[in-house]
């Protein structure tokens, strides 16, 4: 017990000299930035898991674009399950002069099966759990519909051929509602018995059909078992184990980046830990050799490093677990704008990733140079030029290798993506060591260039080699990520806003009838000088490849087997779009009016098994036909227009049941003009753009937000890595520079030469930053977020000046002391 | 002080031999083969007895003090301390039979700079698990003129002050045997002659055998008996 009272001791006094603050910094922030996003993940994936159901509404929903057959709900009533029927459109809600698109959610008594409907009496009043739904005739109105249309509750407003009389505030119903399309529009509940009187429900029109069921979870899954043996058409079933799909790939994709970039601040971290450990270690030397000559045994010194380690690990986890619970705080705050849903409370679980982040760093990078010091040879007392005992790294750095990857894996929990890390950081590190080394060797030449502070300078980077190599690596990683943060992010962020030009259209025209729309175009020419253009909507089925029935091939990729099951949209047009590019085959041309021809997304094509020359047969509204695949394209999704994924050349499909979609951009000073268009085509539905552009800037801004908040962890980290770069050689520099202030250098020549040692230090360093900051920007740009990244030719330029001017100033002034001690004191110590 | 009547360990001034080196060698491998520092040696030193080790630079004196006191193994023969065969412990044992029978004192000082002046004086009794400590080093420092000293960091003290926490530290345990490596070496006349007064004064009281490595021969002087090394034989 007294050893380990020693050994408590003996790390507050370490503690006190300021000889552990780099370790414990560098553990405390990758605990922090674990932590940090650990906690907030995890109440996502809690939020998401315990929302399931209250989303679906039910625990098993059948959707279909068409109406379903009812012979469900009556076996799911003899298996004693709860049952709930709904539909759900898009369409224009009107009051006096304003109209408003609203998305309909049309239920029958019962429903939701899970979950609640909250509702208050009126605006900003207390909200309760509704119990029931809206009587027929009557309508529950979201907050977002009652103050577009400028009405209150007790109104009256028209939704197609039919009044509905508001009776409550709708604040809260099942996210699934909309069916994606909640972001679009406020929602409005009625009776499903009032959608006949409505008369806006055509044939072609979209809409979504559920049955939904509720109650024991093994008849439940009976339940699906026999749903799923029939043939469904274009239906689908979810279930609440399908039901995390719900979390949009906005909030995916910030947290795969939230996660990457608390990797690399552990990664940096544990950089910074093995070089402020061996620094540590090299310091103790003496001490322990001393320590052995009054009498401890290796056992005593090995007691006393664990113990204090164990406190190290204990005391990082619990300090940088506390601050990364803050830290998540801040990021729920930010995502609050993506995540529509309450987040649960943290759990604790998410804590113990603290612990398990500050022992894999401890143990695998701080511990190997701490636990060789028991192998210090006592005569060090006597002699101490001998050389500190041996690593054996090969073992050491295995393990803590072995252990940083499983960490690694846990978090990603993805083999390929954790080999591409793995690859992509061996790589990084082999090319660094590789270019620090070259750059330092090439260097070397150049010492007799110029003065003695130069050749002072260049002579110590040359003299330390390996040093040298270890610092300019260090100083790379730590300049990489200050380039990633600033000018990499910077391009990539305005590359991924450039996707949505600024003439992009602002309004969308759906569910338009073929014969309603030369009387549309001679509206928009007339009213507002602008022709709209269109493209035609059809829905159809793949029923055949080759002349073999669809559903007897097999599909290695489940996309392909989905495809085949539900009806896709399809489309019918003469030149090819803009955001799609021909990978195979050719373009039917712009005057085509031949035999129907098939145009197919690459990926797509791929799924199903086919490729050009291929014939692919359609089922659209009860009629059949084949044609032959020509070409493959592949598409820009998120280019903001309508794309395909089955495109048709035009000729006699035009015959074929469809509707047509159009785009228009409507200068704000004409969007009056648009009520005059509602009430002359009731059946179109009009979406207003500039709602969804502003959410989707909104998801951009928000999300690279979060990330760059987390990047400051990764930042600081950085920080360390430099700080411990330069602490490495500190003690070498303050004898040196003492030994040369006695043979006469003054004080500024002294610090020229570390100045300049430092400057060239950085600019290799910030032109190895660069390559590695292009590398990097490189593959998040191409493979995660899709976008071409234009390399950028000032990098080098702000790498370099960058890189010189920060490690200069750092190295210099962190010297600076160390420099101007009076000489006597320091060779004194000897 | 229960761990003074424990077995093993030795009483001072008891007239016994403390410390016998016998058919001692040391070699060295260098680039022009095998290399002999020390050659043959045997010696005998009885307890209370103050020896002088001296010799050219090079002669072998600091080796010679690192395998008397087990900090190094010879490549040949044997050494006893305190009635002990050191050759046949592993570091750990050799460790342990110091911890409880000897002191150092060294050129360079070798406090530690993290530590304060109590603290240093303090370690070699907290390594041995001793209660008292604090009170013990406390002592130990007034008994070297340095009460006033205490909270202060080595960079803080002159070289003879530094030297002289070092002294109290190797006496704060009582040990049987001092080895002394050039303990005025890197001191003024005035500081040394002070630091060389401590040293046998407490030698004396506490009845301590001393081993001393020096060039010093008024230093050498002082000693019951000079040893004298040359080309890593004894010649005297």
């Amino acid at each position: 017990m007294k050893g380990f009272l020693f050994a408590i001791k003996s790390l507050l006094r370490d503690l006190r000299a300021g000889e552990l603050s780099v370790l414990l910094v560098a553990i405390v922030v990758a605990v922090s930035a674990m932590t940090a996003v650990g906690f907030f993940t995890d109440r996502v994936g809690r939020a998401i898991k315990f929302q399931a159901s209250a989303v679906l509404a039910a625990d098993l929903v059948i959707r279909s674009p068409a109406s379903i057959e009812p012979s469900f709900l009556g076996e799911a009533r003899e298996l004693g399950l709860e049952t709930a029927e709904s539909m759900s459109f898009l369409t224009m809600a009107l009051s006096g002069d304003d109209n408003v698109l609203t998305i309909v959610n049309a239920v029958t008594e019962g429903y939701p099966l899970r979950g609640e409907l909250l509702v208050s009496e009126a605006m900003f009043e207390q909200t309760t759990t509704a119990t029931g739904v809206p009587d027929p005739g009557k309508g529950w109105a979201e907050p977002g519909l009652i103050g577009r249309l400028n009405i209150n509750v007790g109104d009256v407003i028209s939704i197609g051929a039919r009044e509905i009389l508001i009776t409550r505030v709708l604040e809260y119903q099942p996210n699934d509602a909309g069916g994606g399309m909640t972001n679009l529009a406020p929602g409005l509940m009625v009776n499903l018995e009032d959608v006949p009187s409505f008369d806006v429900i055509r044939p072609g029109s979209r809409a979504t059909y559920r049955e939904m069921f509720a109650g024991d979870e093994a008849q439940i899954r009976e339940l699906r078992k026999n749903i799923e043996a029939t043939d469904l058409g274009s239906a689908r079933v979810r279930g609440v184990e399908d039901a995390g799909e719900q979390i949009n790939a906005a909030i995916d994709r910030a947290q795969r980046f939230l996660t990457l970039a608390s990797l690399v601040t552990v990664i940096l971290a544990a950089v910074a830990t093995a070089m402020a450990a061996r620094r540590y270690a090299l310091r103790h030397l003496e001490g322990v050799a001393l320590m052995k000559s009054m009498g401890a045994t290796q056992r005593v010194i090995q007691r006393n490093t664990l113990t204090q380690l164990a406190i190290v690990i204990l005391g990082t986890a619990a300090i940088g677990s506390a601050l990364g619970y803050f830290a998540q705080g801040a990021l729920v705050v930010l995502a609050a704008d993506l995540l529509k849903v309450s987040l649960p409370d943290t759990s604790l679980a998410a804590g113990a990733l603290g612990l398990i982040t500050a022992a894999t760093i401890t143990i695998g990078f701080a511990l190997p140079h701490l636990l060789a010091l028991k192998n210090t040879a006592p005569i060090r007392v006597l002699r101490n030029d001998l050389p500190p005992p041996a690593l054996r790294s090969g073992i050491t750095y295995g393990i803590a290798i072995a252990t940083l990857l499983l960490l690694i894996y846990s978090i990603v929990r993805d083999l390929t993506l954790l080999i591409f890390i793995a690859g992509g950081l061996a790589s990084v590190a082999l090319l660094a060591v590789a270019g620090g080394w070259v750059l330092v060797k090439g260097f070397a030449q150049f010492r007799g260039a110029a003065g003695v502070a130069w050749r002072y300078g260049l002579a110590n980077i040359s003299r330390r080699g390996r040093e040298s190599v270890v610092q300019v690596v260090a100083f790379a990683l730590s300049l990489m990520v200050l380039l990633l943060l600033t000018v990499v992010r910077t391009d990539i962020l305005e590359e991924w806003r450039q996707t949505i030009p600024a003439d992009a259209p602002n309004y969308f025209l759906i569910n338009i009838e073929p014969e309603s729309w030369p009387g549309i175009e001679s509206f928009f020419r007339e009213e507002m000088n602008t022709t709209p253009d269109f493209l035609p909507f059809i829905r159809g089925k793949l029923v055949r490849i080759n002349g073999t029935p669809a559903d007897e091939a097999e599909f290695t990729d489940p996309r392909g087997a989905n495809f085949i099951r539900r009806e896709a949209n399809l489309t019918w047009r003469a030149e090819l779009p803009e955001s799609n590019k021909i990978e195979a085959g050719e373009w039917w041309g712009d005057d085509f009016e031949g035999e129907i021809q098939v145009s197919l997304e690459g990926g797509l094509a791929r799924s199903l098994k086919v490729g050009i020359g291929d014939t692919l047969g359609f089922s659209v509204g009860g009629e059949e036909f084949d044609a032959p695949v020509t070409s493959l394209r592949t598409v820009e999704w998120d280019s903001m227009q309508p794309n395909f994924f089955v495109m048709l050349s035009p000729g006699i499909v035009r015959e074929l049941p469809q509707t047509y979609v159009a785009s228009v951009f409507v200068p704000p000073e004409k969007r009056r003009l648009l009520n005059q268009f509602v009430r002359a085509f009731p059946g179109v539905t009009l979406l207003d753009l500039e709602v969804i552009l502003g959410q989707v800037r909104m998801v951009i801004e928000r999300a690279s937000l979060s990330v760059e908040y987390v990047f400051l962890f990764t930042l600081i980290a950085g920080i360390m890595v430099l700080l411990a770069a330069i602490q490495a050689t500190r003690d070498e520099r303050r004898f040196e520079s003492a030994l040369l202030h006695t043979l006469g250098a003054s004080r500024s020549k002294i610090l020229q030469g570390v100045a300049i040692e430092f400057i060239t230090l950085g600019g290799l360093a910030g032109v190895l930053a660069a390559l590695g900051a292009t590398a990097v920007g490189y593959v998040l740009a191409e493979q995660i977020f899709d976008l071409d990244y234009v390399i950028n030719p000032t990098l080098w330029l702000i790498g370099l000046l960058v890189g010189m001017v920060v490690v200069g100033v750092t190295g210099t002034l962190a010297t600076r002391k160390a420099v101007s001690e009076p000489p006597v004191l320091v060779l004194r110590e000897g | 002080m229960n761990d003074r009547e424990a077995e093993n360990i030795y009483e001072p001034d008891s007239g016994k031999s403390v410390l016998r080196a016998s058919n001692l060698s040391k070699q060295v491998s260098s680039p022009e083969g095998p290399l002999t520092i020390l050659d043959d040696i045997n010696l005998e030193i009885f307890g209370g007895e103050a020896v002088a080790l001296i010799g050219e630079s090079g002669a072998g004196k600091t080796t010679l003090l690192a395998l008397l006191a087990g900090l190094d193994k010879p490549s040949t023969g044997k050494v006893w301390l305190c009635g002990e065969d050191l050759t046949a412990l592993n570091e750990d044992g050799r460790a342990l039979l110091r911890g409880r029978n000897v002191g150092f004192v060294f050129q360079s000082f070798h406090l530690v700079p993290s530590l304060t002046a109590l603290e240093n004086v303090m370690l070699p009794l907290e390594l041995a698990e001793d209660p008292t400590a604090r009170e013990r080093a406390a002592e130990a420092l007034e008994s070297v003129g340095l009460q006033d000293r205490r909270r202060h960091y080595p960079k803080q003290l002159s070289g003879g002050e530094k030297q002289r926490v070092a002294i109290a530290r190797a006496f704060v345990s009582r040990p049987a045997v001092l080895f002394a490596d050039e303990p005025t070496g890197n001191l003024d006349t005035a500081s040394g002659d002070r630091v060389a007064d401590l040293v046998f004064d407490l030698n004396k009281q506490l009845k301590t055998t001393l081993v001393l490595v020096t060039h010093d021969r008024v230093l050498a002087g002082r000693c019951d008996r000079v040893l004298e090394l040359a080309a890593g034989r004894l010649i005297t």
